[in-house]
């Protein structure tokens, strides 16, 4: 009996090396959180990771070097996300690291990137990732005080300046809420109501009662990702609210609509990527071929919608991809060299420009106001 | 107990930390081996509590949680140094278990588990909401204790992974040695008569409460050191420390290696580290294997893996 | 005033499906003194079979029957799989193999489903009914009777009937009942089954206010748990004022205090009673023989 586990943990110890390894030439590491509490990011990412890396090594890999995909699936666990990016560097030596589904795991990969001097794009949102800037770190999602930033000048633009907030525990609505609290002073924005709910709850109605009973709110925004959006969406509509709702980016699939409701949807607005609404796109926009594509062969490969997520990981492939064509090389160093020069690579997030200040490389132009109408996306500006 | 038994268990121990790297093939193996024994400390803690005491805890990830803010915490605000840090949350663990445990102890089994389980929500809570301090869910930033530069000025240079392998195994080691000396005496007699029968230790003249709350807060300062100690090494941390999927992580350590000894505990604390390591190739299975390997320990070796390892052993030799 | 109304709909909204989970943990708990940890799955499987089914093209009554009945022979073959070959066992080994148990059956349904949210329509449309300025939606009051209709049907069977009285007595001293000729075996692998489908049953009601995926159940068992506890493990009528009790108080205090504490202050509460009960509102004073 214990021979046997033994042999079996050798065979399952050789197989791992085996995929590991595979004798290609450049080797890019992933860790995502494809399951666990934040599987709704890391899902969608690790898919699409895999996707893209199929696609450019049936179409001849880069330089005519193949890549060899190391992905690992750190359920949302820092900790190990930390032993993941250890054993990224350390055992199965990559040239450059894509993932981080979430602040937290990012900055546990982070500081293992930094230390050994390897190529890190994080597909996570604070700020804190790119400022302070580091060398070898960069970030393809919109920050959350962007996010912040859009809504409120859309608020602003219809003459909205006091609001309440209901913002969910999770990691994702708790940095939004912050950051927006941060910026809302600047843009004239009053933030009279400030609720928050668990990842879990199944009814938000007592905190909204508490936002309509407060005099003068003339919005509801929502930062939050998961299950409590589409909540405190069917709440809103069940309270009878009159003013308008906003929702956040980390809503922004086609899924949200279906779970809370086509009738409870109608009207609400947030910050989404060109990815939302491509079939909505002009042909002449600079993002309407590598989105349409994107979105196609996604469908095609899974069978599902794709989110904005997975968008991140799209253009995090995207730039390592660019990046070591132009640096002709699989050197870490070379590589981090060629990705901070990264000009005007157009993602399905936006239009990406590195440089030795700015890691994002995005701008607020990224961002495109949506609204649900008839049960589907709209563009409003 | 025979003190020969104790001596061969830390023995086993120090052999292993000591020996193991030799077949390292990379860097990456001492991050896991520090793993390792750092939720091995946790778990002989819970070895004390569980398997000395009979009592269950599902809140122990608080305690971890509190070591590993105050490293994060203490640094920062009081301007202490990492490494009493680690004291300070320790005592703060220490005296938290005191105040607590007196009126939780005296509930049993499954309401007992609640009351446990309920701090260490309020712990992961106050974590998670106290952004202002905390960083919220996403987490701080911990201050490297810079011990890996006074050891090079020392003329010993080592990698971050290297240092904390042997910090880690180090501090397992004491733990270990102190729980070991801890069950060899009078103590640690009293401790497991609770185990049988509160009722009848109570009646051979124990003071069962006292004895419960020594436990609870021996094990607690383990949980929290094992929890700063991770927090340094990984330089970062998060609430995910405190949550309750951590509380029962470090129970199930306990239960599958045998909850009555430190090598079982080490034991315990490296099957379910390693699991998620070898199985990365099979990620969608994990939580399948996880799940049946717990099933089947406990069924088929109901004291668990190295209690009833040993038992075969025996019977084999003989 | 309305806004007291309405915090007391959402308390009863979310009491009730804690109450729900808690009446779930009673009967197995009844029969063989386990907690069964693996009861959230129950919940979560009921809601994702119904939902599967129901997409395939199953008239939902039908697919919500069909949830139940799936649920129920899965814990069945539970208590047949991992709790009868470890019989005799601490009780902190059944902890740990319902705990694995409940591991298992999510890393199944995350391959054999998917990682995705779903839901499916509530029984009598999203239309709110309005009571004096406050508004319950109907899907609420199916899920608050159900909770009312299970506890009864579960008072009536501890207390009225045979079979029930049998699971009673298998708690209490299996030895003794063997003696007196009840099928211990049989009780058992009966309160396995009603225990899954009360815990399917609870997961149909809810998906259309809580939404469900794979992983809905850790935290659904969680507080199910501590509404059990706070009622009086093993009793309905504790399960169902825990359950209604911690709903309650988790609106109030998110309606007048912090919605930031609210789990705090509930999980206040339970400690807070167990230092004046320690056995729960409901529960039995026992003690331990030598």
């Amino acid at each position: 009996m214990r021979s046997r586990t033994t042999t079996a943990l050798a065979t399952l110890a050789a197989l791992a090396t085996l995929t590991g390894a595979a004798q290609a030439e450049i080797r890019l590491g992933a860790s995502v959180s494809a399951t666990g509490p934040a599987a709704f990011l890391g899902d969608p990412e690790a898919k699409t990771i895999e996707m893209m890396v199929e696609q450019i090594n049936a179409s001849g890999g880069i330089n005519g070097e193949e890549i060899a995909l190391t992905l690992y699936d750190d359920g949302g666990d820092p900790n190990k996300a930390r032993t993941f990016a250890t054993r990224l560097v350390e055992d199965d030596e990559v040239v450059a690291i894509i993932g981080g589904s979430t602040t937290g795991t990012t900055m546990s990969i982070l500081s293992v990137a930094e230390a050994e001097g390897i190529p890190f794009i994080s597909l996570a949102g604070a700020i804190s990732i790119i400022d302070p800037v580091r060398e070898y770190v960069f970030k393809t999602p919109h920050t959350d005080r962007m996010a912040c930033e859009k809504i409120f000048a859309d608020m602003a633009a219809q003459d909205i300046t006091r609001i309440g907030m209901i913002s969910g525990t999770d990691g994702f609505g708790a940095s939004m809420q912050a950051q927006c609290k941060e910026v809302a002073g600047a843009q004239g924005i009053e933030i009279l109501a400030d609720e928050t709910y668990g990842p879990q709850d199944a009814d938000m109605t007592p905190q909204l009662t508490r936002i309509r009973n407060t005099e003068g709110v003339q919005a509801v925004l929502n930062p939050g990702f998961g299950q409590g959006p589409a909540i405190v969406t069917r709440n809103v509509a069940q309270l009878g609210f009159e003013i308008p709702l906003y929702q956040s980016h980390g809503v922004a699939s086609d899924a949200f609509i279906e779970l809370a409701g086509a009738e409870a949807a109608e009207g609400v607005r947030l910050p989404g990527t060109a990815l939302l609404i491509a079939d909505l796109l002009a042909e002449d926009d600079p993002q309407y071929q590598v989105v349409t594509d994107y979105t196609a062969a996604y469908r095609e490969a899974y069978g599902t919608a794709t989110s904005t997520f997975g968008g991140y990981a799209h253009d995090a492939v995207a730039l390592i991809v660019d990046a070591v064509t132009r640096a002709g090389s699989t050197d870490p160093d070379d590589i981090r060299d060629a990705l901070e020069t990264t000009e005007g690579l157009v993602g399905t997030t936006g239009t990406y420009t590195f440089s030795a200040e700015d890691h994002l490389g995005l701008d607020l132009s990224a961002f495109r106001m949506l609204e649900i109408r008839d049960g589907g996306w709209s563009a409003v500006d | 107990m025979t003190r020969r038994m104790k001596w061969i268990q830390l023995g086993v121990l120090a052999a292993l930390i000591v020996l193991l790297p030799l077949l390292f093939p990379s860097g990456y193996y001492y991050r896991v081996g520090a793993l390792i024994f750092v939720n091995a400390l946790s778990v002989v803690g819970l070895v004390i509590l569980i398997g000395y005491a009979g009592q269950i805890s599902l809140g122990h990830a608080g305690f971890a949680g509190i070591g590993a803010y105050a490293c994060a915490l203490a640094p920062e605000h009081l301007g202490l140094h990492p490494g009493l840090a680690v004291l300070l949350g320790a005592g703060i663990s220490g005296v938290m278990a005191l105040l607590i445990g007196r009126p939780i102890l005296r509930l049993k089994g499954y309401y007992l588990a609640v009351a446990t389980l309920g701090f260490g929500i309020l712990v992961s809570m106050v974590l998670t909401n106290e952004r202002a301090l905390t960083g919220g869910p996403d987490g701080m930033v911990v201050a490297d204790p810079g011990l890996r530069d006074l050891l090079r000025d020392l003329g010993l240079r080592l990698s971050g992974g290297e240092l904390w392998y042997g910090v880690s195994g180090l501090v397992l080691l004491v733990g270990a040695w102190i729980a070991l000396n801890l069950l060899d005496s009078p103590t640690g007699r009293a401790m497991r008569a609770l185990h049988g029968s509160e009722v009848a230790a109570a009646t051979v003249g124990i003071d069962v409460a006292a004895q419960k709350l020594r436990a609870f807060v021996i094990s607690a300062v383990y949980a929290s050191v094992a929890g700063s100690l991770l927090a340094l090494q990984n330089q970062y941390v998060t609430p995910d420390v405190a949550g309750f999927l951590h509380s029962v992580e470090m129970v199930t350590m306990a239960v599958l290696g045998g909850v009555g000894s430190v090598l079982g505990a080490t034991l315990g604390a490296a099957i379910l580290t390693l699991l998620p390591q070898v199985l990365t190739v099979f990620a969608e299975y994990e939580q399948l294997v996880l799940g049946a390997v717990m099933i089947g320990v406990m069924i088929f070796l109901p004291q668990g893996l190295l209690p009833s390892i040993a038992r075969r052993l025996r019977g084999t030799s003989e | 005033m309305d806004a007291l109304l309405q915090f007391v709909f959402s308390g009863l909204t979310v009491g009730a499906v804690y109450a729900l989970v808690a009446l779930g943990f009673t009967i197995i708990y009844n029969a063989s003194d386990v907690v069964n940890f693996a009861q959230g799955e129950f919940v979560m499987l009921g809601g994702m079979i119904t939902v599967f089914t129901f997409e395939a093209g199953l008239p939902l009554p039908l697919a919500a029957l069909a949830a139940i009945l799936l649920t129920a022979a899965l814990g069945v073959a539970l208590n047949k799989l991992a709790i009868e070959p470890a019989r005799g066992a601490p009780v902190v080994s059944l902890i740990i193999i319902t705990i694995g148990a409940s591991i298992l059956i999510r890393g199944a349904s995350q391959l054999i489903f998917d990682k995705q949210l779903h839901r499916f329509p509530a029984f009598s449309g999203d239309d709110p009914i309005r009571v004096l300025g406050a508004t319950i939606l109907p899907q609420s009051l199916w899920v608050i009777v159900g909770a009312v209709a299970v506890f009864v049907a579960l008072w009536l069977f501890f207390t009225r009937t045979l079979t029930g009285r049998a699971v009673l007595a298998t708690a209490n001293n299996r030895t003794a009942a063997q003696l007196v000729g009840i099928n211990t075996a049989w009780v058992m692998t009966l309160s396995f089954g009603l225990s899954a489908a009360i815990g399917a049953l609870a997961g149909v009601l809810v998906t259309p206010i809580t939404l469900v995926s794979y992983d809905v159940g850790v935290a659904l068992a969680l507080k199910g748990f501590a509404a059990a506890m706070l009622g009086g493990m093993g009793n309905p009528k504790g399960a169902l004022v825990g359950g209604l009790l911690l709903g309650l108080l988790e609106a109030m205090t998110a309606g007048y205090l912090s919605s930031q504490y609210k789990d705090a202050v509930a999980f206040l509460v339970i400690l807070g009673v167990l230092f004046v009960m320690p056995q729960g509102i409901f529960g039995h004073k026992s003690t331990e023989r030598v």
